[in-house]
C-alpha cells in the first residue's frame, strides 16, 4: 500500500478531490519523505518481494516478532532492575522473604514482581516471550533444514541464522541469571564447573570472569553489560543482515504448477502482506500477554535468593540450555585422571567437547552437504523432505540425539512423574542417545524411500479410486483416477542427484580425499527413487491405458 | 491463648484481695485455663491415668491385629518389618495417620494410601507404640503453631528441606526409585512427625538440628504456600523451568502455529 500512495502523491497532488484531509495529510509527509530520502524506491522493492504461502515460512517471523515484545518488555525492566551484589535486608511486600538478606539485584527484582505497578506482568512477558523466541527460532530452523532451503545460494544465511540461536541462548541464559535467586544461582554454579573443567585455563578463565572465587559480587553487572548492551548490539546486528540476505534471495518456494527455480510466486509483500505481517505482530504480542497474565513463570520469590549452600531438587535450566544439563546428567562417572599435579577431569570436559562438536557440525551442515554431493547449483525450489531421504534421515538423527539430551535435563521428573528409578531412566537414556539416533536415521530413510515409491505410483497410475469394473472378458479391474496436472507436478518436479564419480585431478592422480568424498556421496545417494520422467509418464498415460488400468499395468523403472 | 485470657482475671482479682492471693489466683487461673487448653487439643496426652491405660489397651488390640505379623507381637521387629521399640508416638501417627502403615505391598518406599483407621484408633496406637519404649512424640497444637514467621520457616526450608522436597515443595526423586512427596496440602502435624521421627530416607531434625520453634516457623511457611494462591498466575504444577518449557512449545508455539496456518490458508 504504502508503494502506491507514494507514487499516486508524488505525481498527481491536485487530482482526486474527494481525497480525505488524512490521506492528504499521508500523502504530503510521504512525499516529504521520499523528496529528502529517495525511500520510495527501497519501498517499491521491498513491496514487490514475494512471500510465499505455506505456514511453515512464517516461524522466522514469529521470532522476529517475539524479539520486538523482548525488547519492549526488557526496556521496561531496566528502568526498575538494579544490576548490583551489594547485600540488603529485603523489606518489600513479600511476607516469606522479609527479613532476608540478599543481593541488590534479587531484591530490584522483587520489586518488579510485587511493589511495582505492572512489574510482574512485564517480567513474566519478557520471560515468556524469550522461550518463544528461541523455540520459534528451533522450529524455523527445522523448517529450513528439511526443506533444503539452505542450499547455494542460501548457506551464509543459514550460517548467520545459526548465530542468531546461539545468541538468543546466550542471551536466554545471561538474562535467567539476572535476579540471582537460588535457581539460577545453581545454574551459574554449573557454568562455573563447565569453565573449571577445561584443562590448565579452566581455573584462571573462572576467576577472570566471576572477578574472584565463585560467585563474588562481579557476575550479576557483568551479565547484565552483556544481556542489555552487547549480546543484543550482536544479536540486532546478525538480524540485520539475516534479513537483507533474505531479501536479496529470496524465498524458496514448494514446487508447483508456474513455480520454478527462476521465479517466487506469491502475494507480494505490499500490501496483503504487510497488512497481515502488521496484523501478526499484534497477534504474536496478544498470544505472549496472554501467557504471561495467565501462567506463572520464574517465580524466584520461591526460590528465594542465591545462597551457595542450598541446591532444591528439580534444579534445571530454562528448556534451550536443558541439551547441555541433560549431556552432563549422561556422562558416565568415573573419567578422572590424575597426571602429575594436574587432574583431569573428562566428566565435564567431554560432554562440552560433544556438544561443541555437534554445534559446529550443524553451523556448517550445508557446505558439508555440498561437498558432498558435490552440488553447485543455485536451489530456489524447496524440497519436500522425503524427497531427499539421506538428509531427511541425518535431520531426523540429529533431532533425536538432541531430544534425548533435553529429555535427560528432567531425568529426576521422568523417574517420579513415571515412578520409576532414576539410574534406569538415565541408563536408558545413556543407550537411547547413541542408539536412538542409528535407529531414527534407518526408519526415517525407509519411511522417505516408501513415500517416494507411492508419489511414483501415483504419478504414473493415479489413485486407486475404489470403483471396481467388470471388463466383458470378465476380468475385473479397479479403476485409476488420475492425478489433475497441478497435483502431479508437486509429485514429479524433484532433482535427481547422481553418486559423484572417483576423478583423478589434473595431475592425474586419485587423492584420499577424492575418494572419502565419493564415498561419501556414494552413501548419501545409493538409496534413491528417480523422478517420473517425461517418457515414463506418456507410457503410462498413453492410449493403451486410457482411464481403466489394472494391476498388471507396467510398473514404471523404480532406480536403486 | 492461656495467657490472654488469664489476665482479665488478674486486674478483676487485684481490685478486691490483697496481693498474694492475686498471685495464687493467677497461677490458679493459667493451670485451669492451660490444662483445659492441652486437654482440648491434645488427646494423645489425655490426662487421667484410666482413660489412658483404656486407649493404650485399645492400641495394643489393634496393634495385635494388624501390624504384629510384621513388626512383631512386643514391637521387636521381624523379617518383614522393623523393630518399633523406641519410635515414639510421632513416627507411629505419621506413618498410620498418611496411611503408610500398614503396609500394603513391599516396593522401594511404603507409598501414601488413604488412612486406614480414625484420628482415635491412630492415636491410640501411637500411645501403644509409645508406653512400650520411649520415644519423640506427637505434637501439642500448641507447639505446631509457638511461632509463625513464614520467613524464617523459608529460609530453613531452603537450606534442610529443598534438596529432597524442591523449594516449592513439589517433591523430587532420589535413588532407586524412592522419592521426596510433594508437601503441598500435608496436615501440620505430619510434617512435625515426619521431622522428629524421619520416616524412611528422610533424616530426622531433632530439637538440636532445628529447635521447635523454628519447626514451627517451617510448617507456617508451608501452611503459607498451601494458603496463597500462586503471585504470578496458574504455577504448572510448580515444576520449574521444566513444566515452563513443555507448555511454551506445546500450548505457545502449539498456538502460534495453528494461528499462521489460518493465515496462510487459501481464502475463498
Ligand atoms: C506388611 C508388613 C507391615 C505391616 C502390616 C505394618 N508395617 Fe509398619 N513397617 C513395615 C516396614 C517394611 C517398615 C519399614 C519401611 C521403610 O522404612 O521403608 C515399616 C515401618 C514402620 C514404622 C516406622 C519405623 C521407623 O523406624 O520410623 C512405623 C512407626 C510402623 N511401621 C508402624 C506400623 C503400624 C502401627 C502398623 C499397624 C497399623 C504397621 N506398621 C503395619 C512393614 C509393615
Ligand atoms: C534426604 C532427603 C529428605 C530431606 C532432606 C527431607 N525429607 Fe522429608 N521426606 C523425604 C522422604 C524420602 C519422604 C517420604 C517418606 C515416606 O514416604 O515414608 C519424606 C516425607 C516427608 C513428609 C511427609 C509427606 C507426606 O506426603 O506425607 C513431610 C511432611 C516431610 N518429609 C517434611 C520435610 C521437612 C519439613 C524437611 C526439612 C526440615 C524434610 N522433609 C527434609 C526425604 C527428605
Ligand atoms: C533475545 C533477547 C533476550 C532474551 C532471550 C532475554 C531473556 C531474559 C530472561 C530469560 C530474563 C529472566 C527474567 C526473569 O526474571 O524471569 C531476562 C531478564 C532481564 N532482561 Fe532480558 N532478554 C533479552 C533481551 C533483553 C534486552 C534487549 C533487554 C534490555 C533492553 C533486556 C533486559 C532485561 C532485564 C533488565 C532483565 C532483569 C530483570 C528481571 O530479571 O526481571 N533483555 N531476560
Amino acid at each position: 500500500m504504502g508503494a502506491s500512495v507514494l507514487t499516486t502523491a508524488t505525481r498527481s497532488p491536485a487530482a482526486p478531490v474527494e481525497e480525505s484531509r488524512g490521506s492528504r495529510f499521508t500523502g504530503w509527509a510521504a512525499n516529504y519523505v521520499d523528496e529528502r530520502t529517495s525511500i520510495s524506491g527501497l519501498v517499491k522493492e521491498l513491496g514487490r518481494k514475494i512471500f510465499p504461502d505455506h505456514w511453515s515460512f512464517m516461524l522466522g517471523e514469529v521470532a522476529l516478532y517475539s524479539f520486538v515484545v523482548i525488547l519492549l518488555s526488557g526496556t521496561f525492566l531496566t528502568f526498575f532492575f538494579q544490576a548490583s551484589m551489594t547485600s540488603v535486608i529485603y523489606d518489600g511486600s513479600y511476607a516469606p522473604l522479609k527479613g532476608i538478606e540478599m543481593s541488590n539485584a534479587m531484591q530490584s527484582t522483587l520489586d518488579i514482581s510485587f511493589d511495582i505497578r505492572g512489574g510482574l506482568l512485564m517480567r513474566q512477558i519478557h520471560h515468556w516471550a524469550a522461550l518463544l523466541f528461541i523455540a520459534s527460532i528451533g522450529l524455523h530452523m527445522l523448517r529450513i533444514y528439511f526443506t533444503g532451503a539452505f542450499r547455494k545460494p542460501r548457506e551464509i544465511n543459514w550460517v548467520v541464522g545459526f548465530i542468531l540461536f546461539i545468541l538468543a541462548m546466550a542471551e536466554g541464559f545471561t538474562g535467567y541469571s539476572l535476579p540471582d535467586d537460588l535457581l539460577s544461582g545453581n545454574g551459574l554454579r554449573i557454568i562455573d564447573g563447565l569453565i573449571k573443567g577445561i584443562p590448565i585455563v579452566g581455573t584462571w578463565i573462572s576467576y577472570l570472569l566471576f572477578g574472584s572465587q565463585f560467585p563474588g559480587t562481579d557476575i550479576v553487572p557483568r551479565l547484565f553489560t552483556l544481556h542489555i548492551l552487547l549480546l543484543p548490539a550482536i544479536l540486532v546486528a546478525a538480524l540485520g543482515i539475516h534479513l537483507v540476505l533474505l531479501v536479496i534471495n529470496k524465498h524458496t518456494q514448494f514446487a508447483g504448477p508456474g513455480k520454478t527455480n527462476n521465479n517466487v510466486v506469491g502475494v507480494p509483500i505490499m500490501p496483503t502482506f504487510a497488512a497481515k505481517a502488521g496484523g501478526f505482530f499484534f497477534i504474536i504480542f496478544g498470544v505472549i500477554a496472554l501467557i504471561a497474565s495467565l501462567f506463572t513463570i520464574n517465580p524466584i520469590w520461591t526460590y528465594g535468593p542465591y545462597d551457595p549452600s542450598p541446591v532444591s531438587a528439580g534444579t534445571q535450566p530454562d528448556w534451550y540450555i536443558g541439551f547441555a544439563d541433560g549431556a552432563l546428567r549422561l556422562v558416565p562417572p568415573h573419567l578422572e585422571w590424575l597426571w602429575g599435579p594436574y587432574t583431569f577431569s573428562l566428566n565435564i570436559f567431554l560432554p562440552v567437547v560433544v556438544l561443541g562438536l555437534f554445534i559446529v557440525v550443524v553451523m556448517f551442515y550445508p557446505f558439508l552437504e555440498a561437498w558432498v554431493t558435490g552440488d553447485k547449483r543455485e536451489h530456489h525450489i524447496a524440497d519436500r523432505p522425503r524427497n531427499a531421504p539421506t538428509r531427511t534421515a541425518i535431520g531426523a538423527a540429529g533431532v533425536t540425539f538432541y531430544a534425548v539430551l533435553w529429555g535427560a535435563a528432567s531425568s529426576d521428573l521422568i523417574a517420579t512423574h513415571f515412578l520409576i528409578s532414576i539410574e534406569g531412566v538415565i541408563t536408558t537414556l545413556q543407550i537411547l542417545l547413541i542408539v536412538g539416533p542409528i535407529i531414527a536415521y534407518f526408519v526415517t530413510k525407509r519411511i522417505c524411500i516408501g513415500l517416494m515409491k507411492k508419489d511414483r505410483e501415483i504419478a504414473l497410475h493415479g489413485y486407486e479410486s475404489g470403483r471396481i469394473v467388470r471388463l466383458p472378458g470378465g476380468e475385473y479391474i479397479e479403476v485409476h483416477e488420475q492425478l489433475d496436472p497441478y497435483e502431479r507436478w508437486r509429485l514429479i518436479s524433484f532433482e535427481d542427484y547422481q553418486p559423484l564419480m572417483v576423478r583423478p585431478n589434473a595431475k592425474g592422480e586419485i587423492t584420499v580425499a577424492q575418494r572419502v568424498r565419493a564415498g561419501l556421496s556414494n552413501w548419501f545417494f545409493e538409496d534413491r527413487i528417480a523422478p517420473v520422467s517425461r517418457t515414463e509418464l506418456a507410457a503410462a498415460h498413453g492410449d493403451a491405458h486410457g482411464a481403466l488400468e489394472g494391476d498388471a499395468g507396467a510398473h514404471g523403472a523404480i532406480g536403486h | 491463648m492461656a495467657k490472654n485470657s488469664s489476665s482479665p482475671v488478674k486486674s478483676r482479682a487485684a481490685g478486691r484481695r490483697s496481693p498474694l492471693a492475686s498471685v495464687a489466683l493467677i497461677v490458679i487461673g493459667l493451670m485451669s485455663t492451660g490444662g483445659a487448653y492441652a486437654l482440648f487439643t491434645s488427646s494423645a496426652t489425655a490426662d487421667s491415668s484410666v482413660v489412658k491405660t483404656q486407649v493404650v489397651e485399645e492400641g495394643a488390640k489393634l496393634y495385635a491385629a494388624n501390624c504384629a505379623t510384621c513388626h512383631g507381637l512386643n514391637l521387636e521387629g521381624s523379617g518383614t518389618g522393623p523393630s518399633l521399640l523406641g519410635v515414639g508416638a510421632a513416627a507411629t501417627q505419621f506413618q498410620v495417620g498418611t496411611g503408610r502403615m500398614p503396609l500394603a505391598a513391599s516396593g522401594p518406599q511404603a507409598p501414601q494410601k488413604p488412612a486406614q483407621f480414625t484420628d482415635a484408633q491412630v492415636n491410640a496406637l501411637a500411645a501403644f507404640v509409645a508406653s512400650k519404649a520411649p520415644g519423640p512424640a506427637a505434637p501439642t497444637a500448641a507447639q505446631l503453631t509457638a511461632s509463625n514467621d513464614p520467613a524464617k520457616g523459608a529460609e530453613l526450608f531452603r537450606i534442610n528441606c529443598a534438596m529432597c522436597h524442591n523449594v516449592a515443595g513439589a517433591g523430587g526423586a532420589l535413588t532407586e526409585g524412592k522419592y521426596a512427596p510433594s508437601l503441598s496440602g500435608v496436615s501440620a502435624k505430619y510434617v512435625w512427625d515426619a521431622m522428629v521421627s524421619g520416616p524412611q530416607n528422610m533424616p530426622v531434625f531433632n530439637d538440636n538440628n532445628i529447635s521447635p520453634e523454628d519447626k514451627a516457623n517451617i510448617i507456617t511457611y508451608l501452611k503459607y504456600l498451601d494458603k496463597t494462591p500462586s503471585v504470578g498466575g496458574y504455577d504448572l504444577g510448580n515444576l520449574g523451568p521444566v513444566s515452563e518449557g513443555l507448555f511454551i512449545w506445546i500450548f505457545g508455539l502449539g498456538t502460534v502455529v495453528g494461528i499462521t496456518i489460518w493465515l496462510t490458508a487459501k481464502s475463498n
